[in-house]
C-alpha cells in the first residue's frame, strides 16, 4: 500500500476529496497509467480510430439491449410478438430496437477494420501476443453473442439459423448428436432453445465479453500501442522516461478519438433512421415471418457478417476433400524432400499425412469400415471453425522480419489484397444460393483463405525488406 | 507435532501436501457442484414426454401430391408417387451416394422400407422432411428436368434451400453433396388402407 497522503491545508475542497479517495482507490493512479500518462505513438492514422469505435458500439448494444430486455418476452409463444410490439407501440421502441439490429452490424464492421489494421502493421506480434489473442476470443464471444441474438426475435431465419448452426454441432464424431442435443435442450429448436439463448445472450456472454475487454485493455496498456511503422516507441525515450515518439493518450487521442466518433455517429445515424434494415443484409425479409418449424424459407442465409464462413463450410463437399487429400498430399512430400527434418520427424509426418487422408475418406475404396473416414459434414464444420481459429496462430504464422506493410517487399501488399478480395467474394457467395459454379469459386476461395494462412510463415519472409525507420515517420498538420 | 515436520528448502512438505489434499477436494467438490448445471442443459422431462405418435388419414392424398404433419416437432412428409415417378426410382440409381439404405440403416431407414422405394406401399412414402446435413427443410422439386440449382437430368425430388443437397422422391440423396444419409423414414404403420399412424411401428 501506498504512503497516506495528506492533502495541503489550503487546498480545494476537491483535491481533499480526491486525496480521501486516492487513499482508499487508485483512482488518481488509474487515470494516470491509462489516460493521461499513457503515451501512445504520435503517428497513429485513420485504422487506429476502430478501437475505441468498438468500445462505443460496445457501449451502445449493452445500452440499447438493457431497455430492449424491459419490454421482450423470451417465450416461444410470445417472442416474435413481443418484438412487433417493441416496433408498433412502445414509445421509440422501434429506435432502441433499430439501434441494436445495426449495431449488431456496426459491431462487426468496427472489429473487422480493427483486426484488419492488425495485419496491415503487425499489432499481433511480439510483445503484442496475448493482446491479440484476448482480441480473437472477444471476436469468437461477439460470434457467439450475435448468433444467440439472433434467435430472440423468433422469426423464420432466426429458427432455421439456429437449427443449422446447432446442428453443426452434431457432425462431430461421437459426441455430436448429444452435444446438440444439450445446446438446444429439446429435440428440435423450441421454447427450451430459445429461452437459454436469451440467458446466454443477455448475461452469461456479455459478462465474458467484458472481462475479456478488460484482459485485453490492461495487456495492450503493459506492452504499449503498436503504430503504422511497427517501431517499438519505448526504445527511445527522454530523460524522463517518457518515449519520445509518444504522447498521452488523455487528451491527445481522447480529443482525436472523438472526431472518429462524431464520423461513426453520422453513418450510423443514417443507418439507423434511413434504412435500418440495410435493404436485408442486416435485417433480413425472411426474419418478418414468425418461425414455422414446419417450412424452411426458400433461400436461407447468414447475416453478412458470418457469410465468409459460411461459405466455406458449404464448400466442402466430397469433391473438395479429394482436392484436400492431394494438398496434404504435395505438402507432406515437399516436407519430406525440402525440409530439414530428423528421422523420427519425418515418420511423424508420414503416419500424421496418413491418419489425415484417413479421415478425408482416401482408402474409402477399401471397404474396410475403420478406413471409412469422416463425413464431408465433419470437414465442413472443422474447415468453418478452422477458418477463425486460425486467427489466433497470426502471432507464430507471421515470419517476416519487419513488422508494418510499409517496410514488406510490395508484392505483400498483392498477397494481402487477394486475402480482402477472396475474403469479400466468400462472403457475397455465402449470401447466395448454391449452384455449381458458385459453390467452385467458394472452394477456390476456400483454398486461398487457407493458403494465405498456413503459407505465411514462407511467404512473408520472402522478398526484399525495406530498411525501418528509428523514429516513428510524422508529419505534422 | 513439530518434531515430524520435514523442511526442504524453506518448504515445509507436510503443509505442501495438506494445501495439495485440500486443493484436490475442491476440484472434486467443484466438479460435483458442475455437474448439476451441467445437466440443466439437457432436454426436459416435459420436452422428453411430447413425441407421442401422430395419427394422419391419407385417403385425401391425390396422386403425386404431399401431405406435412408435425411429429416431435419435425415435419413429416407424406407423398403418394405417381406409378411413373415410382418406375423412375430403379433408374440412374449411380447418380445415388446410398441407393439402397445400407448408411446408418437403424437410425434412417426401418427394415419394411429397407428397399428400393423406401416404403411400406411402394406409392406412399413416409420420410421426416430434414436434411441429413444441418436439419433445414427442403423444398419441393417434384417436376422433372432442369431448373435452377437443378441438374438438367433432374429427375424430380428435394432440394435443400441451405446447401443444396438433392434427393429423389424416395429420399435418397444424391452424390458429391454436403448430406451424408438418405432422409429418415420414421416409424410408421398402416392402421387401416388410409390410416397411418407416425412414430410408432406397431398399432
Amino acid at each position: 500500500m501506498s504512503e497516506f497522503k495528506v492533502a495541503p491545508a489550503n487546498a480545494t475542497a476537491g483535491v481533499k476529496l480526491l486525496t480521501w479517495v486516492d487513499n482508499r482507490f487508485p483512482a488518481s493512479k488509474l487515470w494516470k497509467e491509462h489516460l493521461s500518462e499513457y503515451y501512445a505513438p504520435k503517428n497513429f492514422n485513420f485504422w487506429y480510430f476502430f478501437g475505441s469505435l468498438a468500445l462505443l458500439v460496445l457501449v451502445i448494444q449493452i445500452v440499447t439491449g438493457i431497455f430492449l430486455v424491459m419490454h421482450y418476452k423470451p417465450d416461444a409463444a410470445q417472442a416474435f410478438a413481443s418484438v412487433e410490439y417493441i416496433m408498433r407501440d412502445v414509445p421509440w421502441g422501434k429506435l432502441v430496437r433499430y439501434m441494436h439490429s445495426t449495431g449488431a452490424s456496426a459491431f462487426f464492421i468496427v472489429v473487422y477494420m480493427h483486426m484488419f489494421r492488425g495485419f496491415l502493421y503487425g499489432s499481433y506480434r511480439k510483445p503484442r501476443e496475448l493482446v491479440w489473442i484476448f482480441g480473437c476470443a472477444i471476436f469468437l464471444c461477439l460470434m457467439g453473442e450475435a448468433f444467440m441474438g439472433y434467435l430472440l426475435p423468433w422469426g423464420q431465419m432466426s429458427y432455421w439459423g439456429a437449427q443449422v448452426i446447432v446442428n453443426l454441432f452434431s457432425a462431430i464424431p461421437f459426441v455430436g448428436p448429444d452435444l446438440s442435443l444439450m445446446i438446444r435442450g429439446d429435440y428440435v429448436v423450441s421454447d427450451a432453445t430459445l429461452n437459454r439463448f436469451f440467458s446466454f445472450h443477455v448475461i452469461a456472454i456479455p459478462l465474458i465479453l467484458l472481462g475479456l475487454v478488460v484482459a485485453h485493455i490492461i495487456a495492450l496498456h503493459e506492452v504499449g500501442s503498436n503504430n503504422p511503422d511497427g517501431i517499438e516507441i519505448k526504445d527511445k525515450k527522454d530523460a524522463n522516461g517518457i518515449p519520445l515518439d509518444g504522447i498521452p493518450f488523455h487528451p491527445y487521442y481522447s480529443v482525436h478519438d472523438l472526431v472518429g466518433v462524431a464520423g461513426f455517429l453520422i453513418l450510423f445515424s443514417a443507418v439507423v433512421f434511413f434504412a435500418p434494415e440495410m435493404g436485408g443484409y442486416f435485417l433480413e425479409y425472411n426474419n418478418f415471418i414468425p418461425a414455422d418449424s414446419l417450412k424452411t424459407p426458400p433461400h436461407i442465409a447468414p447475416v453478412w457478417y458470418f457469410t465468409p464462413y459460411y461459405s466455406m463450410l458449404r464448400a466442402t463437399t466430397d469433391d473438395m476433400l479429394k482436392v484436400f487429400d492431394v494438398l496434404v498430399i504435395v505438402a507432406a512430400v515437399l516436407a519430406l524432400w525440402k525440409g530439414k527434418f530428423g528421422s523420427t520427424a519425418k515418420a511423424v509426418i508420414v503416419v500424421a499425412s496418413l491418419i489425415v487422408l484417413t479421415g478425408f475418406g482416401l482408402f474409402k475404396f477399401t471397404g474396410i469400415p475403420a478406413l471409412a473416414g469422416c463425413d464431408a459434414k465433419f470437414w465442413g464444420v472443422l474447415v468453418m471453425g478452422g477458418s477463425v481459429v486460425i486467427l489466433f496462430f497470426m502471432p507464430w504464422l507471421d515470419q517476416s522480419p519487419v513488422k508494418s506493410i510499409r517496410y514488406r517487399p510490395d508484392w505483400h501488399k498483392a498477397v494481402y489484397g487477394v486475402f480482402v478480395v477472396v475474403f469479400l467474394i466468400l462472403g457475397y457467395l455465402g449470401i447466395e444460393p448454391p449452384d455449381p459454379l458458385k459453390t467452385a469459386m467458394a472452394q477456390v476461395g476456400t483454398v486461398l483463405y487457407f493458403g494465405f494462412f498456413l503459407l505465411m510463415p514462407w511467404w512473408s519472409q520472402m522478398g526484399t525488406f525495406k530498411p525501418v525507420p528509428d523514429r516513428v515517420v510524422f508529419h505534422a498538420h | 507435532m513439530s518434531e515430524s515436520v520435514v523442511v526442504h528448502d524453506g518448504i515445509d512438505e507436510s503443509k505442501r501436501r495438506w494445501v495439495a489434499i485440500t486443493c484436490g477436494a475442491g476440484a472434486v467438490a467443484g466438479v460435483a457442484t458442475a455437474v448439476p448445471f451441467v445437466s440443466t442443459f439437457a432436454p426436459s422431462e416435459r420436452a422428453k414426454a411430447a413425441g407421442a405418435a401422430v395419427e394422419v388419414d391419407i385417403s385425401d392424398l391425390k396422386m403425386g401430391e404431399k401431405k406435412t404433419v408435425e411429429w416431435r416437432g419435425q415435419p413429416v412428409w407424406i407423398v403418394r408417387r405417381t406409378p411413373e415417378q415410382v418406375a423412375a426410382l430403379g433408374k440412374d440409381t449411380a447418380e445415388l451416394a446410398d441407393p439402397d439404405s445400407k448408411r446408418n440403416p437403424d437410425e434412417q431407414t426401418p427394415p419394411y422400407a429397407r428397399n428400393e422405394h423406401r416404403s411400406i406401399k411402394p406409392e406412399v412414402l413416409v420420410v421426416v422432411g430434414i436434411c441429413t446435413h444441418l436439419g433445414c427443410s427442403p423444398g419441393d422439386k417434384f417436376s422433372a428436368g432442369a431448373q435452377p440449382s437443378l441438374p438438367a437430368d433432374w429427375p424430380g425430388g428435394w432440394l435443400c434451400p441451405c446447401h443444396g443437397s438433392t434427393f429423389d422422391l424416395a429420399g435418397r440423396v444424391f452424390k458429391n453433396k454436403p448430406a451424408p444419409d438418405n432422409l429418415r423414414v420414421p416409424p410408421h404403420v398402416y392402421m387401416s388402407d388410409s390410416k397411418l399412424l407416425i412414430g410408432e411401428d406397431k398399432a
